[in-house]
């Protein structure tokens, strides 16, 4: 391999500090204004896919009054090709405890839930375990957080943030209108912070090294590393923690296996990028955002059938609700099943195209809006795979 | 005080109070934004997505019915942008939608049609996805129908049901392309807890939940010649039946609709309004005779408070959700069921006709009376009491079937026998009115005066939607067989919607109610709000047909149930007396506990 390898980081899964919650206990020590400023400082986003920065988010939902407030830990990690967030629970959980007292600290939370994705049940029982220990230990320091885990049932849709509240209050995992937001209207309608799995381990390491340190990796708009999740046609698949801002052609050439000719970035729900735009294209929120899915084909896969499998995820993960999402993703699946049996010419593809602009722009949820990004990414690009 | 929040619409600058949504700021600058899954009577949902708009300096197009109004956000109604993604929506839902229009009960009167030739959707953008859905049509239940083909899932039933019945009879089940609005484990209707209230069928802006017609059965049995067809029309269908046929709100057409019944050919046109005066009598015999039961008799089987049974979605509702207190239903059937009885029987005999050839057929604005109707205990007269039940929607088709130009005709009045009622019958189409007739009745009853309340309008238990109305009269100086009764207070309870009824029992329930008398309405205002009146049917005309129904009341000349000179006659001749040996027989029933699912 060459010697222009992508910076390795060992911030999420470095080791735990020499004393247990010791980042905890001295960052409770710290008054909100201060932690806030920090994170602030420090530009961290949220490490989901969205990116919305993580001190707003807290700062809002500290501001809320209310007599209850939440903290929840996403961990409801469905988007085919990422598989980190179980890699942190099972290695660090305890920096995701940490990070979660610390924001119920900050915003004044009474309670903390980490919405555990159903098919992770397998972690439950370590998880619980080590609960245990930060109880105990929360309790030595004189803070009352205490956390709880509920687990998922398997629908991709309880990702959505406000799916997710649904779920955990028992009702049907679908998205809500927002506004209101989280931070205001959440769970059980109380001001809310809901940060992924990754964030949390994000904020107790920028507790732990400080802003500046945190602010010397990645780019101005993308500050910080992140944990990816590397799949597909590579010679070597896991999961690796690397700078947040790197061009694409680099990391291609890291791990690609020399015939890479598309990388899906931010799965099934994000962007496909071709071989001639590995160059240009940075992976962060300046460039193609990314929840940590790094998906890369080689030139014997056909892009159709890629897109073909993304679709039928949606056809049947949409919660349903709206008219977009939920049957848009039926009309795009077929629509390109029809374009290559030839019962619909190669223009079809065009009025599909102006559709999931509109789906992209009408559904409800984030999800709704996300679910066409493959289909334009992958359609605009492959054409020529799509027709023949 | 109210923030004002100001923004612009389509150039406009307007104020909103802070919370308003986007659609009622354009509609108060009557700038039209199509909905289709909105509905004024329920939450908002924000699924169908047809009324999106567009937002300067927002990249996604917000549901306009459910995006609050925000300071200076300047909005586009109209934009290229937002009139692409809205036919792209239309467009997808005809893609999964069975669009046979010509086939289905609704066509001319459906939301997704007028919204389709509004978009000119004729080029059929995208694929059919109807064959590969494998729809099923739930047509197993005597009054609603459920066609899944049909159906858009904007969930206005489910909200329906949920919100302001408390039923859940319908939800949403499964998800992405298989996502439908079903049943408990998928059960058929008449299975479930479902009481055929309709409210979901008046707000199903598609095909996809409708009444079960009886429109050709009516025909039919009009042009047999070997049969006597008799109609009888609820106090309702008056106030409402003008609205399907190109009227205003609030119409009262009390003549009009008779003269078009007659103009239809049925054989003799009669009023449920009889009955409804024949109900008190007896319902307020009951309410005395419990009373007496237990203040002087001590007897602590009877079953207090007494509850109206007039509502069939209510009795189906309560037979589900509250089996252990079906003692407290009064035992009278429904004015519709206590007329079908004597229809076969007293009026067979009086007009000396087979009974045999009777065909009994009810106006409703309800559906739940289809299955009140069917129910096996509904054959007192030894037929089937009432043959047929048929909406006010039906009616309103069979008049223009028949190319009647309603509004031109003249008023006549209803025929007799049983067609004399009084103001005490026709308040029964809205909520608080039986409580209002039983208590102009009772009281007089008891204390040989008129009930204190000027213009016998009893105003206290005039209730309006949304809430539940408690309210008590005085017994003083009562006749000396109701002497246990003196400086008794008579304990009201008045309340519409099932969500509110729903309250109402838990409270009898749990002990910590002392009523003596509940009157509920399965549907919101009563039945001018039924699910068999015309749509839409909303808040605002709801409001319109009260007014009507009240105007109609200070209109009659006879405004007190025992009054009704028809009713004395069917006690001397035929009955005898109320709560007698012939009463029991045809005109109270008795009620089945039902599951709870």
């Amino acid at each position: 391999m060459s010697e222009s390898k992508l910076k390795r980081v060992d911030l999420i899964f470095g080791e735990y500090s020499s004393a247990k919650y010791k980042v905890l206990a001295d960052t409770l020590k710290r008054s909100n204004e201060e932690i806030l400023e920090d994170l602030m400082e420090s530009g961290l986003k949220g490490r989901g896919g969205a990116g919305f920065p993580t001190a707003m988010k807290w700062k809002l939902a500290a501001e809320a009054q209310a007599k209850q407030k939440f903290v929840i830990c996403n961990a409801d990690e469905g988007e085919p090709g990422t598989f980190k967030d179980r890699e942190i629970l099972s290695r660090v959980p305890r920096k995701v405890f940490s990070g979660m007292a610390i924001c119920g600290k900050v915003i004044g939370a009474t309670r903390g839930y980490i919405y555990l994705r159903g098919e992770y049940q397998f972690l439950l029982a370590d998880l619980e375990r080590e609960l245990d220990q930060y109880h105990e230990n929360i309790r030595i320091l004189g803070f009352d957080f205490p956390i709880e885990i509920k687990l998922g049932s398997g629908a991709y849709i309880c990702g959505e943030e406000s799916a997710l509240f649904e779920s955990m209050e028992g009702n049907r995992g679908e998205p809500r209108n927002k506004p209101p937001y989280p931070t205001t209207n959440g769970y059980m309608n109380q001001p809310t912070v809901i940060n992924n799995v990754e964030t949390f381990v994000n904020v107790v390491m920028i507790m732990r090294l400080g802003p500046i340190q945190f602010k010397l990796l990645g780019t101005t708009d993308s500050r910080g590393s992140k944990v990816f999740s590397v799949s597909g046609d590579t010679p070597i698949p896991g999961i690796y923690e690397l700078e947040l801002g790197m061009p694409l052609d680099k990391f291609v050439e890291e791990f690609g296996d020399g015939d890479t000719k598309a990388v899906q970035v931010g799965g099934a729900s994000g962007f496909c990028v071709p071989r001639k735009k590995f160059k240009e294209t940075v992976i962060g929120f300046e460039g193609v955002p990314t929840g940590g899915s790094m998906m890369l084909f080689n030139s014997s896969r056909s892009m159709y059938n890629v897109l073909h499998n993304y679709l039928e995820f949606f056809e049947e993960e949409s919660c349903g609700q709206c008219t977009p999402c939920r049957v848009g993703c039926q009309q795009l699946r077929k629509g390109i099943v029809a374009v290559k049996k030839g019962n619909k010419k190669a223009q079809y593809l065009d009025q599909l195209m102006k559709l999931s602009e509109s789906m992209k722009i009408t559904a409800k949820c984030g999800l709704g809006q996300s679910v066409a990004n493959s289909f334009s990414s992958i359609v605009y690009n492959f054409k020529e795979e799509m027709i023949y | 005080m109210t923030k004002k929040i100001n923004l612009t619409i389509d150039g406009i600058q307007v104020t909103a109070d802070e919370g308003t949504t986007i659609l009622s700021a354009a509609r108060k600058l009557n700038i039209h934004v199509p909905t289709l899954c909105y509905h004024e009577d329920l939450c908002v949902a924000g699924n169908c997505r047809v009324c999106v708009v567009e937002q300067e300096k927002v990249r996604t197009l917000p549901a306009s019915c459910a995006t609050p109004v925000s300071e200076g956000m300047v909005i586009h109604t109209n934009s290229g942008k937002v009139r692409l993604a809205r036919k792209h929506i239309v467009e997808l839902l005809l893609s999964e939608h069975n669009a046979d229009c010509t086939k289905c009960y609704k066509n001319g009167n459906c939301e997704l049609q007028s919204l389709a030739s509004q978009m000119l959707t004729g080029d059929h953008m995208f694929l059919d996805l109807v064959p590969d859905h494998h729809y099923t049509i739930d047509m197993f239940n005597s009054a609603i129908i459920k066609d899944d083909s049909r159906c858009i899932r904007c969930q206005r039933c489910v909200r329906t049901c949920e919100e302001l019945q408390s039923v859940s009879a319908l939800g949403v089940a499964y998800r992405g392309n298989h996502m439908k609005i079903s049943t408990f484990f998928e059960h058929p209707l008449f299975e479930v807890v479902c009481t055929n209230c309709g409210q979901c069928v008046n707000r199903c802006p598609t095909g996809a939940l409708i009444e079960r017609n009886y429109v050709d059965q009516v025909w039919d049995a009009i042009y047999d010649p070997s049969k006597h067809v008799v109609v009888q029309t609820a106090p309702a269908v008056r106030i409402a039946l003008g609205e399907a046929l190109g009227m205003p709100p609030g119409k009262i057409v009390t003549g009009k609709m008779v003269s078009a019944m007659k103009r239809l050919g049925f054989d003799s046109v009669l009023d449920t309004d009889f009955t409804a005066d024949l109900t008190i009598i007896e319902e307020g015999h009951e309410l005395l005779e419990r009373l007496k039961r237990s203040l002087v008799d001590r007897d602590p089987k009877v079953a207090l408070p007494m509850a109206t049974s007039c509502s069939p979605g209510w009795i189906k509702f309560l037979e589900h959700t509250f089996p252990e207190l079906l003692p407290n239903l009064s035992s009278c059937k429904s004015p519709q069921q206590m007329f079908g009885a004597l229809v076969k029987t007293y009026y067979a005999q009086k007009r000396k006709l087979d009974p045999r050839n009777v065909v009994s057929v009810s106006i409703m604005p309800c559906t739940a009376k289809k299955f009140e109707a069917d129910r096996p205990e509904m054959r007192s007269s030894g037929y089937k009491d009432v043959d047929y039940v048929l909406t006010t929607r039906e009616l309103a088709i069979m008049i223009s079937q028949a190319g009647l130009d309603f509004n031109m005709l003249p008023d006549e009045p209803f025929d007799n026998i049983m067609g004399t009622s009084t103001g005490a019958g026709i308040i029964f189409g809205t909520t608080g009115g039986v409580m209002e007739a039983a208590l102009r009745t009772v009281y007089e009853l008891v204390t040989g005066r008129e009930v204190p309340f000027e213009g016998l309008n009893i105003t206290p238990v005039r209730g309006t939607e949304g809430e539940v109305r408690e309210t008590s009269v005085k017994i003083t100086k009562p006749k000396a067989e109701f002497r246990f009764l003196d400086g008794i207070e008579i304990r009201c309870v008045v309340a519409n919607g099932l969500a509110y009824a729903k309250k109402v029992m838990q409270k009898v329930k749990d002990g910590k109610a002392n009523y003596h008398f509940i009157e509920i309405m399965a549907c919101p205002g009563g039945c001018l709000g039924g699910g068999g009146q015309p749509i839409p049917t909303n808040k605002e005309i709801r409001l319109k047909r009260k007014q009507a129904i009240y105007a109609e009341d200070m209109g009659m000349p006879l405004r007190k149930s025992h009054d009704n000179p028809e009713v004395k006659e069917l006690y001397k001749d035929f009955l005898g007396k109320p709560l007698g040996h012939k009463s029991h027989e045809l005109l109270h029933t008795h009620y089945t506990p039902r599951k709870r699912y």
